[in-house]
């Protein structure tokens, strides 16, 4: 059970640019450890640190108002690339729930809604919107509302976003998938009798011919 | 009602339909590496779950291990730890694994189809998005996060909706230099990177059909970077060559029961794609990528975009910032642009075919003064192969290092990596910014463009070394 997402209202932090892939959110000599914490500082680790360790100023993920911020506002196809669900862990362990994207790497919107992070998709129009909107008033909060399917700022519109149900339902409540597919005992029982698997070991075997 | 090949696939793999939800689809093979397994692992544990089919669950390690001698201990403390979890882990719930000592020990996406594990019609996943290396052989192949993994081990099975499908029609053929990467990153040049998001490319087309399963697979593992999570390949003649005799695949009776049934997998006449796209490659020349993502390619003979033609801002901003990371000014030439390391290697382009290929051409001649040039087999097995027929005496004699196998500079975890500002020419499938190392600048291309650059020591038309 984790903490459901019914509402979420903060300020948010925008990193205005499209493709961010998975080896920008966090670079992959993060990945050597065994659990899925101390990731959060890591987060966009090579844009948020020169070379020598000090800190970028001008990205607004450094700025003090970035603090407690729980939404990121970004560009297009968001999340593309590699599968690590570290790009998710990571982004929730720095605090953000809400990722707001014209669009998501596949992947990554899969993690994302594993993990209670949602993933917003709004229009390419409506993101340049939105963005001129937080050049104006950085300090204006959006409120995100997983029930009415809404993404809404003070002077903006009321713009829907869709989700599946099923996310929709799992996010709400902070259930799992696991414990769902895990209750569908019977029909992958009756699924394995129909289906045998077309690979019956995967112990290493006698190589029966010269394989070249 | 006609079918395409995904859906069939689909069909045959569901345990049970979603409505409204997305549906259960059964899992025939698992591969697991040690850097996206550990969480899973321990989500069992915390759960008191066993691993449902470990006989259908295969283990290796291949992202964080060195390529250096593998009779020393591994140096990085983080990695040692993580290949030790992954060991213990597989011991605790009775999974096979080819460790380090193995001599089926390689990337997972090598080692699937050279065990003949690799089948047409299967269901594959791993917690890697270059599984879609596996859809060469016709099977849907794709990758998924560590909670996706958990799932997958303790159910076998994974909830997923039912993906649209992409036709991409490839006809023509190959001129002398230019091979499977080259057709690729072509086609990743007009689709972008996100093209694909969404969908499953099905590969169709004369040129498809010329290509060896190595080739196709070099194709199918970049699908990905087009967005597409899988790319499949309908299996024929070539495929079930391919498979006949690996350690894995069906034998006597079996063969020919699996054949018959692998034949009716192609997708039916009149079955209809969500989308499509057609290319001729005939006159296509080799490839190379200028920017920091894969679908940032131009042939090599041509100039740097300029990124105030691009109307779109947020595409010029984004090739803007892209020459800015590599240091490339609008409208120079590539060729002649100096590198610093050439790496041929992944799961892209380290098999047989691609080593044979480099070293053909390397042979006789010398790496460039002053570049560093890495060859990084696949699999343990790829290497043998390749000893065996005397390959690493050419890149040896050439000047080039000759490494154990794994994924060494192409994802840059386990110590092979760039220093800041320095250019490479990788066979990998990732130009992204920092990729290959932090500040590591990438040009993608051909195995055998990654061979003219080594000995030229600057970007280089491979046609010039034909004989």
């Amino acid at each position: 059970m984790r903490t459901p997402i019914v509402r979420v209202e903060s300020r948010a932090v925008v990193i205005e640019r499209d493709d961010i892939d998975t080896d920008q959110i966090i670079p992959a000599r993060f990945l050597k450890g065994v659990d899925r914490t101390g990731l959060g500082q890591a987060l966009f680790a090579d844009w948020r640190r020169n070379p020598d360790g000090s800190l970028r100023d001008e990205l607004p993920l450094n700025r003090p108002e970035a603090a407690g911020c729980e939404i990121l506002v970004t560009g297009r196809n968001f999340g593309c690339g590699s599968s690590r669900e570290h790009a998710v862990w990571a982004l929730a362990e720095a605090g953000f729930r809400v990722v707001v994207a014209a669009s998501f790497g596949d992947i990554f919107r899969a993690n994302a809604l594993k993990n209670g992070l949602l993933p917003v998709e709004v229009s390419a129009e409506q993101l340049v919107e939105l963005h001129r909107l937080l050049d104006d008033d950085p300090a204006r909060p959006l409120t995100v509302d997983l029930l009415a399917g809404t993404l809404t700022a003070p002077g903006w519109d009321v713009v829907p976003f869709s989700i599946d149900a099923f996310s929709r339902r799992m996010l709400l409540e902070g259930t799992d998938e696991l414990g769902h597919l895990l209750a569908l005992e019977p029909a992958i029982k009756a699924y394995e009798a129909r289906h045998p698997a077309p690979v019956t070991t995967t112990r290493p075997l006698g190589d029966r011919a010269g394989v070249s | 009602m006609p079918r395409t090949i995904v859906d069939k696939v689909w069909d045959e793999h569901l345990v049970e339909r979603g409505e409204p939800g997305p549906d259960v689809l059964g899992i025939d093979l698992h591969l697991v590496h040690e850097v996206t397994s550990p969480q899973a692992f321990e989500g069992l544990r915390q759960r008191g779950l066993a691993v449902r089919r470990p006989d259908q669950t295969l283990a290796t390690v291949d992202h964080s291990i060195p390529t250096s001698d593998r009779s020393l201990p591994i140096l990085d403390d983080l990695a040692a730890a993580q290949v030790r979890r992954l060991e213990a882990n597989c011991a605790e719930f009775g999974i096979p694994i080819h460790g380090l000592g193995s001599p089926r020990q390689g990337i997972v996406h090598v080692i699937g189809p050279e065990l003949g594990l690799t089948q047409p019609g299967m269901t594959i996943v791993c917690g890697d998005s270059h599984t879609s290396t596996h859809g060469a052989l016709g099977a849907l192949a794709f990758g998924i996060g560590s909670t996706e993994v958990e799932h997958v081990l303790a159910t076998q099975c994974l909830l997923q909706r039912r993906p649209r499908t992409f036709e991409v029609r490839i006809e023509g053929r190959l001129r002398a230099g230019v091979t499977a990467k080259d057709v690729i990153l072509a086609l990743l040049s007009r689709i972008g990177i996100g093209g694909g998001t969404g969908h499953v490319f099905e590969y169709t087309g004369s040129l498809i059909r010329s290509l060896g399963v190595e080739q196709r697979m070099t194709i199918c593992n970049m699908s990905i970077e087009g967005g597409a999570r899988a790319g499949m390949v309908a299996p024929d003649d070539t495929t079930f060559e391919y498979l006949a005799g690996r350690p894995h695949a069906p034998a006597g009776a079996d063969w020919d029961e699996a054949v018959r049934r692998w034949r009716g997998l192609a997708t039916d006449e009149g079955a209809v794609h969500d989308r499509s796209i057609s290319l001729d490659v005939s006159n296509l020349g080799p490839m190379v990528t200028y920017g920091t993502n894969p679908g940032m390619g131009l042939e090599i003979t041509g100039r740097v975009p300029e990124p105030d033609r691009l109307t779109e801002p947020a595409q010029r901003d984004a090739m803007r910032a892209a020459l800015g990371y590599m240091d490339l000014q609008p409208g120079e030439p590539l060729l002649g642009h100096r590198i610093d390391v050439v790496f041929v290697g992944s799961c892209t382009n380290s098999r047989l075919s691609d080593l044979r290929e480099a070293a053909h051409m390397i042979r006789g001649r010398n790496v460039a003064p002053g570049v560093r040039m890495l060859v990084v087999p696949g699999s343990s097995e790829v290497k043998r192969l390749a000893e065996a027929e005397g390959l690493d005496g050419v890149f040896r004699a050439a000047g080039a290092e000759w490494r154990e196998a794994g994924c060494s500079m192409c994802i840059a975890m386990n110590g092979d990596e760039l220093a800041p500002g320095q250019y490479a020419v990788s066979t990998s499938n990732r130009n992204f910014e920092g990729r290959q190392g932090r500040g590591g600048r990438t040009f993608l291309a051909s195995p055998l463009t990654a061979v003219a650059a080594a000995v030229s020591g600057r970007l280089s038309d491979p046609r010039a070394l034909l004989p």
